[in-house]
């Protein structure tokens, strides 16, 4: 009795004085480019939400090795939301006091609720990859940069891909394509681009949407056994993916007639799948897996090999780990751009940041000089284009690693353009937004 | 000594039946509520609306709900997680389909809604109970779970399944400030608290008990079991969908359905559970336990690992955090299987006597 009312008192005293101590302590460091990490090391994403995270980290250790930003050290800190919407947005609110400069939350969830916070905190969102496609417009969406592609670029290039496999675009006609989506925003947004493409060309688009966290689709397939589609396109994350493949290997479905979007295209998708899932095409967002890159040389030597590398060594250069440092070079790259403005060697503020953002111009030149040779092509963004670049390849997995098509492709600029202006105005009216005009976008 | 109704005389039936019977309970609470209303909004930082203060008074609110149906009703629900999201959407369409809807008439015609379909859903509580109706609720989860991604009219249509409102505000109050939404939040559950309380105290209140307690008996003395069953279901799911509009509206501000699925439900369920089945407090208490802890843990971890000279990577905090959070609950559940707010109650009868117990 006397031990229950001891351990209880202990307890609940503990909790409570605790949490009196522990309030937000900022500790803003002077003349440090503060990066907010959001990321899932646990959770049913963990496995392709690990090595995007250490490849983001990586790269700002890399930059610190190489003497920071003109000088200024960038510092971080990560907070793990496992993929939840709201610990994401806690994980928001928790580093946007500590100075973020941008937020990379790979979620689109989670950009779907802080697209509305970001103008308010004046912090940029970069959602290379992800994210809300019509953000592209960048007259109406300031403060998000969905740069390198969206889903939109992503499905149009798709069907690009098997139009030319098919011989042609007119060759579509009544073919029949099936989408297999993770029922959520993320998995969502291709289908207006894909509809529209469908009413184009006259092929018939099947929507397949598989529930989180996607090891259920045993159903899926067998719609899919008896409905024999031409190709399907795999809209998947995390273990959707390689339970997509074991099921296309269980019911005899030809992996090589489908293709996944850049998400269902990393090592821990069809790794466990291994000879399985050979022949099994995927977009890529620019950057396959790229060992033998320059700036992949220097991470091992710089970082990893001082003892430094956030995960395994034999992680650095995979799909999924380049996708975390290329994001991260992108906004690394957004405050260098903004420091040619507002003063070099300054830490820039969020609003600084996203001026550089918008006026990134990183040519061919400047990314060789950055090791990113054979990895990336330019990216120029604007004031009504966020996004910079839709260059895609298509990478192929033999079995035992992933090869990188010799073909870029892009999306279709007219189409791409005219949706992406119908949404955001849509939006903008929603919103009670006024678009920024081309005088207000040169300030 | 400080604590005791010595010497505070009741000469009404007024003064009987007042909710706080003792003056110092009575000055407490008000004490509480003046600070929550007055000192809170100066003393917090954004942060700590945002992402702490604001999420736990909606879920205690949710809370509340579901402790009206199971600790007073006895009926076990497993469906509040889909009475959040019915109340969350359906105040989403009546203010964007209806022009000039008031916001505060959007949220609680969205909780009207969330209460009609509470009592579709409580029918087959009339010939099942138990684990038994826990199954049965749970249809109501995966029915609302279907019925919100797949019926496009829902979602108005948005492509990708996600709906978002803006620009709240009332008889001209723009609500936009952490601050204001706060208080917003807090005027609801103030209000919902007391009407929660009277209804409990009421003959409504005291039919539910006694169908909890032992319905046959209950129905031998003359209560309806099924006005009685079907008011808790209906009352539970009105509090559970307006604190799923709040929810979508103040706290979100955009969703999908996720933010509502079957985890939510049974997050509520364990509030209820922890905090004190039966207990207007225990929700409150359970609210705070099951929303603030987890955040507490993963910033308390890093720091004590930081004063050890340790560094704890961010998966281990994570996975640390589920440990130490899944054995505080086992801790709780053994040493008071009735809830924190049985602490409480326990730590109120031990200050009557002190300085001098038996």
């Amino acid at each position: 009795m006397k031990f229950r009312a001891l351990a209880l008192a202990a307890a609940v005293s503990a909790v409570g004085l605790t949490s009196a101590t522990v309030s937000t302590a900022a500790f803003a460091q002077a003349k440090e480019q503060f990066f907010p990490v959001l990321v899932y090391r646990t959770g049913a994403y963990a496995a392709n939400g690990n090595p995007w995270a250490n490849g983001y980290v990586d790269y700002l250790k890399l930059v610190n090795a190489k003497g920071g930003v003109n000088g200024v050290k960038l510092s971080f800190e990560e907070c793990e939301f496992g993929y939840a919407t709201d610990r994401g947005v806690e994980c928001y609110e928790r580093l946007k006091g500590k100075g973020a400069t941008v937020f990379q939350p790979l979620s689109t969830g989670v950009t779907f609720a802080l697209t509305d916070k970001a103008p308010v905190d004046k912090i940029p969102l970069v959602t290379a990859g992800y994210g809300r496609s019509e953000s592209q417009d960048g007259s109406v969406f300031n403060w998000n940069f969905p740069l390198l592609g969206t889903y939109w670029v992503g499905a149009d290039v798709a069907i690009q891909h098997i139009a030319k496999q098919a011989g042609g675009l007119d060759k579509l006609k009544g073919k029949k394509i099936a989408l297999v989506y993770h029922d959520s925003p993320f998995g969502k947004e291709p289908i207006p681009l894909l509809q529209e493409r469908a009413k184009m060309h006259g092929f018939e688009l099947m929507l397949l949407p598989v529930a989180h966290p996607g090891v259920e689709q045993k159903a899926t397939w067998l719609q899919i056994r008896q409905a024999r589609p031409d190709n399907v396109l795999l809209w998947g994350w995390g273990v959707m993916n390689s339970t997509a493949l074991k099921e296309a290997q269980a019911t005899g479905f030809a992996r090589e007639k489908m293709l996944g979007i850049w998400w269902a295209g990393a090592e821990p998708d069809v790794k466990d799948v291994g000879a399985g899932a050979k022949g099994y095409a995927a977009l890529t967002l620019q950057h396959s897996a790229e060992p033998n890159s320059k700036v992949v040389k220097d991470m091992l030597e710089m970082v990893h090999a001082k003892g430094q590398g956030t995960g395994p060594k034999e992680e650095v250069g995979s799909v999924l780990y380049m996708r975390g440092l290329i994001s991260s070079m992108v906004a690394v790259e957004g405050v260098r751009k903004a420091q040619e403005r507002y003063g070099k060697g300054k830490v820039m503020t969020g609003e600084q940041t996203r001026w550089g953002l918008e006026n990134l111009n990183l040519d061919q030149k400047t990314l060789d000089g950055m090791g990113f040779a054979g990895v990336m092509r330019p990216v120029q963004t604007s004031c009504l284009d966020h996004m910079g670049s839709s260059w895609v390849r298509i990478q192929t997995w033999d079995g035992t690693k992933w090869t990188p098509g010799a073909d870029w492709y892009q999306a279709d600029e007219k189409l791409l353009r005219s949706m992406v202006l119908n949404a955001s105005r849509k939006y903008a009216e929603e919103k009670k937004i006024t678009p920024r005009t081309p005088e207000q976008c040169k300030q | 000594m400080l604590y005791r109704e010595n010497g505070q005389f009741k000469t009404t039936y007024a003064a009987d039946q007042q909710i706080f019977t003792i003056a110092q309970d009575k000055w407490f609470v008000l004490g509480v509520v003046a600070f929550a209303f007055l000192a809170v909004p100066m003393l917090a930082d954004e942060y700590m609306f945002r992402a702490i203060l604001i999420p736990f008074l909606i879920l205690s609110l949710a809370a509340l709900g579901v402790n009206l149906l199971v600790g007073y009703c006895g009926q076990i629900t497993l469906g509040a997680g889909a009475f959040m999201a019915v109340g969350a959407y359906a105040a989403y369409n009546f203010l964007i389909r209806i022009d000039g809807m008031p916001l505060i008439g959007a949220l609680l015609l969205g909780g009207l809604t969330s209460a009609g379909l509470g009592i579709l859903f409580g029918i087959p509580s009339l010939r099942v109970r138990g684990l038994y109706l826990a199954v049965a609720t749970l249809a109501a989860q995966f029915f609302c779970d279907w019925a919100f991604l797949r019926i496009k009219w829902f979602t108005n249509d948005s492509s990708s399944g996600s709906v978002s409102v803006s620009d709240l505000s009332v008889l001209g109050w723009v609500v936009d400030t952490p601050a204001e939404k706060y208080l917003f939040c807090l005027g609801f559950i103030v209000v919902f608290a007391m009407i929660a309380k009277n209804l409990t105290r009421a003959t409504i209140g005291r039919q539910w008990m006694a169908i909890r307690d032992m319905d046959v008996a209950a129905e031998v003395i003359g209560i309806r079991p099924m006005y009685a069953k079907l008011s808790a279901f209906a009352v539970s799911s009105f509090f559970v969908g307006v604190a799923g509009a709040l929810w979508g509206f103040v706290h979100l501000g955009s969703w999908e359905p996720a933010a509502f699925s079957v985890d939510r439900s049974f997050q509520l369920l364990f509030m209820v559970i922890i905090g004190g089945l039966g207990s207007i407090l225990g929700s409150f208490v359970g609210a705070a336990f099951i929303v603030i802890l987890p955040i507490f843990l993963n910033q308390f971890l890093p720091a004590l690992g930081g004063l050890l000279g340790l560094h704890i990577s961010t998966a281990a905090v994570s996975h640390a955090e589920l440990i130490i959070f899944g054995s505080l609950i086992v801790f709780f559940l053994i040493v008071e299987p009735h809830g924190l707010a049985r602490l409480w109650a326990i730590a109120k009868e031990k200050l009557r006597l002190w300085p001098f117990p038996h």
